[in-house]
C-alpha cells in the first residue's frame, strides 16, 4: 500500500470522529478487537488472523477518552511527519517523541504507545512498517540477490546482499525493497548468529545456491516480511534451521503461520509454505548429538504447542514434539560441530534438504 | 535455736499503717516508674481540682506548671479556682490517706477512694524528702491559709511543719506545690498528652499548662456551662458484694431487715423487699445487726434472684454528644467529627453510659498509614496505660472497621487510618482492673455497649467517606473529560483537515452531567 493510501486511511479515522461531532454524537471509533478471544486461525491464509469482533473507543467513556485522543494524535503524527517522507521512527522513538505533545498526551510508558500503534495497524489493516514505524533491525541477509531501495537521503540505490561483509541487515528499507535480481533457488533461515556465520564461512550460499537469513532468535517482523516477499516474488522455497527444542520449532512456526500478537497483519508476514528443516528431535538420536535434559518449562511448552491449532495439520511436527517428550532431550544447532567445521555443510544440510525435496537435491 | 512462743510472736505483730503499706506497694497506685509517676501526680491533682470545681458549681480554670529541679526532680504546681478548703480540714485532706467523701457514695466522680492527692504528696516525700506546700482560700471574707506538711507514714496522720495566714492577694481557690522524682517524656505517654485529652473530655474547663521545656499550652473552653451535677444514689442490690452488705447491715439505722432493704438500696420497694426475705428465709422483722453469717449470705443470694427494676441513671454525668464534638473540634483540626452519647445501661447493678467520638482527616492525615489513635476515658479521666487489657480496646478490636472504610489488616485488631477515636465510659462505679485505674474490666455488657457506640459513629464516618469518595470521583471524571474531549476533536480536525468550526463543549457537558453510574466501562484504565 502506498503512503498515499495509508494517508487516506488515517484521514478516515479523523473524519469518522468529525462526523459524529457534527451529528452531536459522542465521538467513538471501532477497532478490530485484539484480545486473544478474537484471534482465529484462518485455514485459507494458513495463519492467525483477527476475527470479526470489534471494540469501541468511546470519548464518552472515562477509561477511553485519553487513549482516543492519543490515538488521533499518533495517527495525525504519522500522516504529517512520516507519510510521503523518507523518515522512519522506531516504537521507542515514538514514545520519546510523545514528550513534545504535552503532559496530557504524552505516554506514561512505552507499552502504552506500542499498544496504540497496534490499534492503528489494526484499523488501517497494515503493519506499522507501512506507517513508517519500524521494528527492530535484528536479522541480516546474505546471498546473491540484488535489492533496490531508497537510501535515507531519498536516493535510489541498488545493493547486492553479498556486498557487505556480514550480510545486509534487514531494516525498514530492506524489507520493503524491490527484488531486482535473485539467482538463488532457495532461502535458508538460521536461528543463531553462530550457525549463520558458520554457513557463510563454509560457503553454504554457493554450495546450496541459497539466500542465507540470520534470524537472531525469534524473527522480527522485518525479517518475516522479507522472507515472505522473497517467497512470493521469486517463488522459491524457504527452509528454517533452528535448535532442536520446542522454542526452535516455534521460531519456524511463527515464520510459517504468524504470531498471535501480529494477528491483525499476519497475512502480510506469514510464509505458509516455508518448511522446518531441523535440527529435529529425531536428529538428536540419528546424529548422536550432544544434548541437555528438557526442563519443566520446555515440557510445558511442548504441551502448549500440541494444543496450538497451527500444529494441527502437520503430523510431522506433532510427531517431533512427541519425540522430544519421549527422549527428554534437546540440542543446539552447534552440537553438529562435533563432526568438524565442514560437516554441517557437507553432510547434515544436504541430507536434510534432500529429505525435504529441495531444488537441486 | 528454739522456736518463738505465741507471746513472743504476738509482740512482733503490729498494725501496718496505710501510708507504710503504700510505701511498699506504690506501683498499685500508678507510681511504678518515674515517667508514669509524674503523670499520676498530675492526674490526681487535676482530678481533684475538677471534681471540686464541679461540685461547687464553678467553671474550672486550672493552671499547672512543671519545673525541673535537676536530678530528675520536678516541682509540680497546681492552681485552681475551686471552692477552697476550710483550714481545719486541710491537713487531713492532704496529709492522710483514704480521707475523703467519695468512697461510700454511689455517685459518678473522678476520684473514688481519696487516695490520690495525699498519695502524690507521700510519693514526693518518699522520693525527694520534700514537704508539700498548700495554700487555700474559701472566699474573699477569709484570709488565705498556707501549710507546709508531711505525712507521718506510721500513723497515717498529717505532720504540719509550718502554717500561717497569708495577706490578701491570693484569689479564692487552692494551690498545691509538690516536689517529686519523675521523668518527663513527650508523645503518647506524657503529661502533655494527658492534659490535652483531659481538655477534650472536659471542654467546659480552661486549662493552662507549662511543661518542663517551658512550652505553654492554653486549652481554652469550648463550652460555658457545667454539665448537670450527678445525683448520689444508693447501691442497687445486683451490684452489692458480701463485705459491703455486712458493713451496711451493721451500720444501718433501720430496725428491721425489710426497712433496711427499702431504705439502703435503690429500687427496692415493699414487694421486692419481702420477696428477698422470703427467698432468704429470713424474718423481715429481724434486726439487721442480728443476722448470722449464713443469713447474710442468704440475703445476698436472694437479692440477685428477685426481679428488681434497673437503677435510675440520673446519677450519671455524661459529657454529651455535643460537648464531645466541641472538645474534639477545639483540639483537633479534623475534616470530619462525629459523636454519640448512648442511653445508660447497667452492669451488676451499676449504671453506666458509653460515649464515643471519631475525628477523621485534616491534621490527622499525617498519620494516615499508622494505627488510629485511641483516647480512652473513665468518668472524664483519660486512661493512658494498660490499653491492651481494657474493655475499650477490646471492643474496638472486635469491630469490623473495613465495613466502615478504615483499613484493618487481618480484619481484627486496631484499625489504621487518619483517625482519632474517643471512648468515654461513665459510671457510678467504674470497674477498673487495678487500683491504679488505668484500664476498664471487660464485662461483656460494657464491651457490647462500647461496640454499639463505635459502630454508630463508624456508620457516620463511612457515610462521610463514601460521600468524599464520590465527590473525588466526580471531580476526577470532570477533569479527565475536560482535559481530553477537546484534544479528541483537536486532533481529529488536524487528522482530517475538516471540522475547524466545531465545538465539542455541548457533547462534553452532556457526558459530564450523566449520572455517575458504574456502567460497563470495559477496557483498561488509562490513568
Amino acid at each position: 500500500m502506498s503512503d498515499e493510501e495509508i494517508s487516506n486511511n488515517l484521514t478516515k479515522i479523523g473524519e469518522t470522529i468529525i462526523q459524529k461531532v457534527r451529528n452531536n454524537e459522542v465521538p467513538s471509533i471501532q477497532i478490530p478487537s485484539r484480545t486473544t478471544s478474537n484471534i482465529v486461525y484462518d485455514d485459507r491464509a494458513e495463519c492467525y488472523v483477527l476475527g470479526e469482533k470489534m471494540t469501541k473507543r468511546d470519548a464518552g467513556n472515562i477509561r477511553h477518552v485519553k487513549r482516543l485522543a492519543q490515538m488521533l494524535k499518533v495517527a495525525s503524527f504519522c500522516k504529517k511527519e512520516l507519510m510521503g517522507s523518507e523518515r522512519h521512527v522506531t516504537k521507542r522513538e515514538l514514545y520519546y517523541i510523545s514528550e513534545s505533545w504535552g503532559d496530557k498526551l504524552k505516554f506514561k510508558t512505552q507499552d502504552r504507545s506500542d499498544d496504540l500503534v497496534e490499534d492503528i495497524e489494526a484499523i488501517v489493516g497494515r503493519p506499522r512498517e507501512d506507517l513508517k514505524i519500524n521494528p527492530k533491525a535484528k536479522g541480516s541477509i546474505y546471498g546473491d540477490m540484488t535489492l533496490r531501495f531508497k537510501n535515507p537521503k531519498g536516493e535510489t540505490m541498488e545493493v547486492n546482499c553479498l556486498d557487505s561483509a556480514d550480510g545486509q541487515s534487514i531494516g525498514p528499507r530492506t524489507c520493503e525493497a524491490e527484488i531486482v535480481e535473485c539467482n538463488a533457488d532457495k532461502v535458508l533461515a538460521i536461528e543463531t548468529d553462530g550457525m549463520y556465520n558458520r554457513l557463510m564461512e563454509e560457503n553454504a550460499h554457493e554450495k546450496f545456491n541459497a539466500i542465507l537469513v540470520n534470524l537472531g532468535g525469534q524473527a522480527t517482523r522485518a525479517t518475516r516480511r522479507i522472507i515472505k516477499r522473497i517467497n512470493e516474488v521469486k517463488d522459491i522455497p524457504t527452509y528454517i534451521f533452528t535448535d532442536s527444542d520446542p522454542w526452535g520449532l516455534h521460531i519456524a512456526m511463527v515464520i510459517i503461520a504468524g504470531s498471535a500478537k501480529s494477528a491483525h497483519i499476519n497475512e502480510r508476514l506469514a510464509t505458509p509454505d516455508a518448511q522446518w528443516l531441523g535440527v529435529t528431535a529425531s536428529d538428536i538420536k540419528n546424529y548422536k548429538l550432544r544434548s541437555d535434559e528438557l526442563r519443566d518449562v520446555d515440557l510445558k511448552r511442548i504441551n502448549e504447542l500440541k494444543e496450538d491449532p497451527r500444529y494441527n495439520d502437520s503430523k510431522r511436527l506433532v510427531d517431533e514434539l512427541s519425540m522430544w517428550q519421549e527422549i527428554g532431550k534437546k540440542s543446539e544447532q552447534q552440537a553438529l560441530m562435533r563432526y568438524g567445521f565442514e560437516y554441517v555443510v557437507d553432510e547434515y544440510l544436504p541430507a536434510k534438504l534432500k529429505e525435504l525435496g529441495a531444488p537441486g537435491f | 535455736m528454739p522456736g518463738k512462743t505465741a507471746e513472743e510472736m504476738a509482740l512482733d505483730q503490729k498494725e501496718i499503717s496505710v501510708a507504710e503499706f503504700f510505701e511498699k506497694n506504690r506501683h498499685l497506685l500508678g507510681f511504678d516508674n518515674p515517667a508514669k509517676a509524674l503523670i499520676t501526680v498530675v492526674k490526681e491533682g487535676v482530678d481533684n481540682a475538677l471534681d471540686a470545681c464541679e461540685e461547687a458549681g464553678k467553671l474550672p480554670h486550672l493552671k499547672i506548671a512543671i519545673d525541673e529541679k535537676g536530678n530528675n526532680k520536678y516541682n509540680i504546681k497546681f492552681r485552681d479556682n475551686g471552692p477552697g478548703i476550710v483550714k481545719e480540714q486541710m491537713p487531713s485532706i492532704f496529709g492522710k490517706l483514704l480521707y475523703g467523701s467519695k468512697f461510700h457514695s454511689r455517685r459518678q466522680s473522678r476520684g473514688q477512694q481519696g487516695i490520690g492527692i495525699s498519695a502524690s504528696i507521700l510519693y514526693g516525700q518518699l522520693t525527694t524528702g520534700r514537704p508539700a506546700l498548700i495554700t487555700s482560700r474559701i472566699n474573699e471574707n477569709n484570709p488565705p491559709k498556707w501549710f507546709k506538711l508531711k505525712i507521718d507514714t506510721m500513723k497515717n496522720e498529717p505532720e504540719i511543719l509550718e502554717e500561717k495566714e497569708l495577706d490578701d492577694g491570693f484569689e479564692p481557690g487552692t494551690e498545691i506545690n509538690i516536689v517529686v522524682e519523675g521523668k518527663y517524656l513527650q508523645r503518647y505517654h506524657s503529661v502533655d498528652e494527658y492534659l490535652k485529652q483531659t481538655a477534650i473530655a472536659n471542654p467546659y474547663a480552661h486549662i493552662e499548662y507549662r511543661n518542663p521545656e517551658g512550652e505553654e499550652y492554653d486549652f481554652k473552653r469550648a463550652a460555658h456551662k457545667l454539665p448537670p451535677e450527678p445525683k448520689e444514689i444508693k447501691p442497687h442490690p445486683y451490684g452489692v458484694e458480701l463485705g459491703v452488705l455486712v458493713r451496711m447491715l451493721k451500720k444501718t439505722d433501720s430496725n428491721k431487715i425489710l426497712s433496711f432493704l427499702q431504705n439502703e438500696f435503690t429500687r427496692v420497694g415493699r414487694t421486692s423487699g419481702e420477696e428477698i426475705c422470703r427467698l432468704a428465709e429470713v424474718d423481715p422483722d429481724r434486726k439487721p445487726s442480728s443476722l448470722k453469717h449464713q443469713e447474710q449470705e442468704a440475703i445476698l443470694n436472694a437479692m440477685q434472684k428477685v426481679k428488681i427494676q434497673r437503677p435510675p441513671t440520673d446519677c450519671l454525668s455524661p459529657i454529651g454528644s455535643d460537648l464531645i464534638r466541641n472538645g474534639l473540634e477545639k483540639e483537633i483540626d479534623a475534616e470530619f467529627i462525629t459523636s454519640t452519647s448512648r442511653d445508660p445501661e447497667v452492669y451488676r447493678g451499676n449504671p453506666f453510659q458509653i460515649e464515643v467520638g471519631i475525628a477523621y482527616g485534616g491534621e490527622l492525615m499525617e498519620r494516615e498509614n499508622e494505627k488510629v489513635k485511641i483516647m480512652r476515658y473513665a468518668n472524664k479521666v483519660p486512661l493512658l496505660y494498660q490499653s491492651s487489657s481494657c474493655a475499650i480496646t477490646k471492643a474496638l478490636e472486635k469491630t469490623d472497621w473495613k465495613r466502615y472504610g478504615l483499613e484493618q489488616p487481618g480484619s481484627t485488631g486496631t484499625p489504621k487510618g487518619p483517625a482519632t477515636i474517643f471512648v468515654h465510659l461513665c459510671s457510678t462505679w467504674v470497674p477498673f482492673t487495678s487500683e491504679s485505674k488505668e484500664s476498664i474490666a471487660r464485662y461483656p455488657k460494657i464491651v457490647k455497649e462500647i461496640k454499639l457506640g463505635l459502630q454508630e459513629c463508624a456508620r457516620d464516618l463511612q457515610r462521610h467517606l463514601s460521600k468524599k469518595q464520590k465527590g473525588k470521583k466526580e471531580k476526577r471524571r470532570k477533569k479527565i473529560f475536560s482535559n481530553y474531549m477537546p484534544l479528541v476533536l483537536e486532533n481529529a480536525v488536524e487528522l482530517s483537515g475538516q471540522g475547524q468550526e466545531l465545538s465539542i463543549d455541548p457533547i462534553m457537558e452532556r457526558v459530564i452531567d450523566e449520572e455517575l453510574v458504574e456502567k460497563a466501562e470495559v477496557g483498561e484504565e488509562d490513568e
